[in-house]
């Protein structure tokens, strides 16, 4: 049977990925948070998942605005590397999951959930940068990916209740899954940053620190903050924020903390990581 | 459910991204996405006049572009992650043109950014700024 057993939240900011790619790790710009990351890359040598349910925004790099899903899930073997505007980034293309990813995709349409279904996709910034920060630079990445790409770019982008309950849906459709896997779910994005207009660069640390409590603690009362909330509390682009709700959905009732780590700024953006485990049950 | 399209007009700075501004921006951002490709890029940059006339864009667009007034860019319907790809092409960074809609210049943005980012502090809504 397949299962669950950890969730993993981090920041996707393309910068980032520019410093690993450009071997500018260790400048001192960017050395204090990549340090921060140094307990996670130990933590997953130990705790390797052999599938990892990404969720992601594309960033206007494969999805043009002729189609825009809402919910779509990459069900092909393998997904490449987006060139986003400065030549792909030159990391290994990414390792799908047919079997569990078609399993998954039934399972959530059957559960009401209309998602697409993408059997060519290729993957940018907002997947792959969380896979450099939790394995490094691998000649080959160690897991097998599912992509499930969430629009958060145009409004009205999902709510935080179907986030949540797509999130659930997730762990039930896993947990059907005859063959023994480990499966992580990594929600991906924010924290709080704006990239547009007279107000870019907003940073609320403290908003960002009371959501990682709540959405650990509380998500069954988070899952209600309004878009606009999280838009003018987190920046017009800090919305991303509500993948993380499909990643907390898909790890049960109660969570441990394993780790937690923020950082201001990478580029324009407040960084934030956590892992969580599901608590087991007693 | 009715969708409320106006109760972003009290986030100051800032202009959301909605269904109807992508409707607006259709070409627009078609044109950007076009960027992705490295021969578009140069044949984008070698002339750009004559590559913005291939698309269905207002002239209102087109002059945004050569201006590179990004914040005109978003008043018609862009959307700052397609107008990336104009940017990219040129090798700038987010916080290159990024700063460019802010009152700051490039350096003072980055220090801004350093010192922790723009507190929201006088920046949570045009009502409390007497704007609205």
């Amino acid at each position: 049977m397949a299962k669950i057993t950890a969730g993993i939240a981090t920041s996707h900011v393309p910068a980032v990925g520019a410093a690993i790619d450009m071997g500018r790790t260790e400048e001192d710009y960017w050395r204090p948070m990549f340090e921060g990351y140094e307990f996670s890359k130990n933590w997953i040598k130990t705790n390797n998942p052999d599938v990892a349910i990404i969720v992601y925004n594309d960033h206007a790099s494969y999805f043009g605005m002729e189609i825009m899903p809402t919910f779509a899930v990459g069900v092909a073997e393998s997904f490449e590397i987006c060139d986003e505007g400065y030549g792909p980034r030159p990391v290994p293309p990414v390792e799908g999951a047919p079997e569990l990813a078609t399993h998954l995709a039934a399972s959530l349409i059957l559960d009401d959930f209309d998602l697409t279904v993408l059997n060519v996709l290729e993957v940018d910034h907002g997947l792959t940068v969380p896979m450099s920060l939790m394995f490094g630079t691998p000649d080959k990445w160690p897991a097998k990916v599912i992509p499930l790409a969430v629009n958060v770019v145009m409004y009205p982008q999902p709510s935080g209740e179907r986030c949540l309950s797509i999130g659930k849906a997730i762990r039930r459709a896993v947990a059907e899954f005859d063959e023994d896997l480990n499966v992580q779910i990594w929600g991906t994005g924010g924290m709080s940053h704006q990239i547009q207009g007279a107000r870019a660069g907003l940073i609320n640390l403290p908003w960002d620190q009371k959501f990682m409590d709540d959405l650990i603690n509380e998500p069954e009362v988070l899952q209600y903050k309004p878009h606009l909330e999280y838009m003018r509390e987190a920046g017009s682009e800090g919305v991303e924020l509500i993948m993380w709700l499909i990643m907390r959905g898909a790890l049960g009732d109660k969570v441990d903390e394993v780790y937690r780590f923020n950082h201001v700024p990478a580029s324009n953006t407040s960084v934030g990581h956590l892992i969580l485990t599901p608590k087991e049950e007693a | 459910m009715k969708p409320d399209f106006e109760q972003f007009k009290d986030l100051p700075g800032t202009t959301i991204f909605t269904i109807e501004k992508a409707r607006e921006g259709f070409h627009f951002n078609e044109f950007c996405m076009s960027l992705r490709q490295e021969e578009n890029r140069k044949r984008f940059l070698a002339d750009e006049r004559s590559y913005l006339d291939e698309w269905e864009m207002t002239e209102e667009q087109k002059e945004a572009v050569l201006t590179r007034d990004f914040q005109k860019m978003l008043d018609n319907g862009g959307n700052v992650y397609f107008l990336s790809k104009i940017f990219a092409a040129e090798g700038l960074s987010y916080v290159q043109a990024v700063s460019t809609m802010t009152d700051m210049n490039v350096e003072q943005y980055q220090a801004m950014m350093k010192s922790g980012g723009r507190h929201i502090d006088g920046w949570r809504s045009k009502k409390e700024r007497g704007e609205a």
